[in-house]
């Protein structure tokens, strides 16, 4: 392993919070890649034997368990994650003219990153948002009912190096290593940013206000 | 006409409803108070007694798995909440997490107690951050107040919640394959029997719920079982969160009885998009066979629904007006199901992958006639005949969509192609150019 003695002893000291979480130690394996990730970028070779060491398991145990999961990235990932739904629904909506227009617009193709190591373009499954289609995730965040218009607005800003705020979720979305430590189990301190529940979310709630039907009524 | 009943979502649109303030103030946490001065077989014989089956899809009574835990051998035993939510057209547990957290958490520290767990865990899909920092934040705040933790007020009751990520496998939402993700392993499907409630989470009786199912159990506490069993039909007790997604002018989440009609959800949504008309829809996800119009006034319940040929499963209404090619739809869902097979068995690994090669070239319209019926005996080789049940919700939306529009599937073999200009089915104008198809392949 090639950590330095600093990161190294960050490391270790965070997978034995992980690893107390649970009554089984290999239980520690998923949320320990997500924290290689918020480290490496990547589920590297390091990361893998480092997992190996903590859990008392071979490389190749973890590799297989890594290889298995579509949100550990081989390669060094982007800053940015921008994923777009081509799910059914969402691909019908609009999702697939948006992906054709952004991976144009980007110059990458699937699960590939741009040179300057900003972005990786995906095409994502049904991401449990499908009332806001056509839907697109930045670094796991919401963009909900997006257009080619606006995801490439979201693509141009965070290129520019400027903030981006999802539709629903935090004030700006933070970068692939810092979201990768929230997926570690480490809280950011960003619970109660919030920018509105959603028309959608809310859009059974409203017909029921507006109708005076509440569950107490009854 | 059937009224919405908001239960779960009732404080959805409060001021930081996601808040143990805010959920505290609505009256959260007093049924866990009520619950913990009950014995635990009486809160287990309520739950039966209520009629509520699981909404994570298959619609198992929730009282009875609970009921079929060994008994007590003083060794551990565990609440795993299924929180994967990964089933195309599904998206109401993460609503409910994102806006009401507590409520879960709540359902959690009720059935733990009900069920004798002292350490749950809530296994949620991991490309859903914000919705896993409210739960980490919410697990807290319940610590800090004094409802999670040791001897809880002063019950005697201990538990502990952890909260834990996934990483990206729509399988692991089948519940086997979750448990052995959640033990660190690839997601795969375990052979049953053993049932989880005998051998599950590190070989000990584990319950699996759904988050919806789990939520809804402080309520039936709180306002008793004759409430829950005045809402809903004969055996599909309750209220439950409709999902509507798709050609609908307000789509989004509509809590209402068991029981209820789409005509009745569409007055409520404003209808299917103006100037359009509904085409075909999926009563509970994608792995449910379509419906079409003439289902309109069928109650969305589990009986009616399995009775006219499909399944309630998730309660995800995706719509879809006459616009849509049934084709490419098909095709897409039929991709996904290749994407996401884990592999295990032959019927499901290599079936997918054959559907996709003929439904793609079925869509490009380079099919033949032959094609279909290949579609079809494929479909028989899987169906049935496939470990867990990813297989057979792979070839739901084919066989019905056969079916119900084969000469859809024909005209793209007469035509050479799509009859369909995908640009008038988006949400915004675009004219179509032929790069889309090539993108895609
Ligand atoms: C491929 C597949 C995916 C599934 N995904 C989910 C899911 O994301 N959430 C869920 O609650 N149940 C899911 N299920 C159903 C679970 O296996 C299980 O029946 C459910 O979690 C039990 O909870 P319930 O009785 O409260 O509904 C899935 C099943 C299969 C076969
Ligand atoms: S049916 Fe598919 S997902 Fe299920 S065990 Fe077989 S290969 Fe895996
Ligand atoms: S289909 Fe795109 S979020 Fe569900």
């Amino acid at each position: 392993m090639t950590y330095d003695e600093t990161t190294l002893a960050q490391l270790t000291e965070d997978a034995a919070a992980i690893i107390a979480r649970y009554p089984v130690k290999r239980s520690a394996l998923l949320p320990m890649l997500h924290l290689v990730q918020s480290v490496d970028g990547f589920v590297s070779p390091d990361g893998i034997q480092f997992c190996a060491e903590q859990l008392d398991l071979t490389a190749a145990e973890v590799s297989a368990v890594a290889t298995f999961y579509t949100q550990y990235k081989r390669r060094p990932n982007g800053e940015y994650q921008v994923g777009v739904c081509t799910n059914t629904l969402c691909a019908v909506m609009g999702g697939d003219r948006i992906w054709d227009e952004l991976s144009e617009h980007v110059g990458v193709g699937h699960d590939e990153t741009t040179e300057d190591g900003k972005i990786t373009l995906e095409r994502l499954e049904c991401n449990a948002a499908c009332d806001y289609a056509p839907v697109m995730m930045v670094n796991w965040e919401f963009f909900d009912n997006q257009t080619p218009e606006s995801a490439k607005q979201v693509v141009d800003d965070l290129l520019a190096g400027k903030d981006v705020a999802p539709s629903r979720g935090p004030a700006k979305v933070a970068c692939f290593k810092d979201v990768s430590r929230v997926l570690a189990g480490f809280e950011d301190g960003r619970a109660d940013e919030d920018q509105g529940a959603g028309a959608a979310t809310l859009a059974g709630l409203e017909v029921a206000k507006s109708q005076g039907w509440t569950e107490a009524s009854k | 006409m059937t009224e919405l009943v908001p239960v779960l979502s009732a404080t959805w649109g409060a001021e930081k409803s996601w808040s143990l303030d805010t959920y505290t103030e609505a009256g959260g946490y007093a049924p866990l108070k009520k619950a913990l001065g009950m014995a635990p077989g009486d809160i287990i014989q309520a739950v039966k007694d209520s009629g509520l089956r699981g909404r994570g899809g298959a619609g198992f009574p929730t009282g009875m798995k609970w009921g079929f835990l060994p008994p007590d051998d003083g060794l551990p035993r565990y609440l795993v909440v299924n929180a994967d939510e990964s089933e195309p057209g599904t998206c109401k547990d993460i609503p409910t997490m994102m806006s009401a957290p507590h409520q879960l958490i709540e359902g959690v520290a009720i059935t733990s107690f009900a069920i004798g767990c002292n350490h749950a865990f809530i296994y949620l899909r991991g490309e859903v951050v914000h919705v896993y920092r409210r739960l980490l934040q919410a697990v807290r705040e319940a610590y800090e107040a004094g409802h999670l933790g040791t001897n809880i007020h002063g019950s005697g009751f201990d538990l502990d919640v952890t909260v834990h990520a996934g990483a990206g496998a729509y399988i692991c939402g089948e519940e086997t394959a979750l448990l052995d993700s959640l033990e660190g392993r690839r997601g795969q499907p375990r052979l049953k029997p053993p049932f989880p409630a005998v051998a599950g989470l590190y070989a000990r009786p584990t319950v699996v719920n759904n988050v919806e199912s789990v939520a809804s159990v402080p309520a039936i506490v709180d306002k008793g079982v004759e409430w829950f069993t005045a809402m809903g039909t004969e055996r599909s007790k309750g209220m439950g969160l409709f999902s509507l997604s798709g050609h609908v002018t307000r789509p989004g989440q509509y809590e209402a009885p068991l029981g209820i009609t789409l005509r009745e959800l569409l007055e409520m949504t404003g209808g299917i998009r103006e100037g359009h008309e509904l085409k075909f829809w999926t009563p509970g996800g994608s792995s449910t066979p379509i419906f079409t119009q003439d289902h309109l006034d069928t109650p969305l319940d589990y009986e009616s629904v399995g009775a006219a040929g499909s399944m309630l499963g998730t309660r995800a209404l995706q719509l879809f007006d006459e616009t849509t090619c049934v084709v490419r739809a098909v095709t897409r869902w039929t991709e996904f199901y290749k994407h996401e097979s884990c592999g295990k068995c032959t019927p499901c690994r290599e079936g997918t992958y054959w559907l996709t090669q003929i439904l793609k070239r079925i869509e490009a319209g380079r099919g033949t006639e032959a094609d279909i019926q290949q579609l079809l005996d494929t479909c028989d080789s899987i169906a049935g005949r496939s470990f867990c049940a990813l297989g057979d919700g792979a070839t739901s939306s084919i066989i019905s969509s056969v079916k119900l529009f084969r000469e859809e599937y024909e005209a793209h073999v007469t035509a050479g192609g799509c009859p369909f200009d995908h640009a008038a089915s988006a949400l915004f104008a675009y004219s179509d150019t032929p790069a889309t198809e090539e993108a895609h392949a």
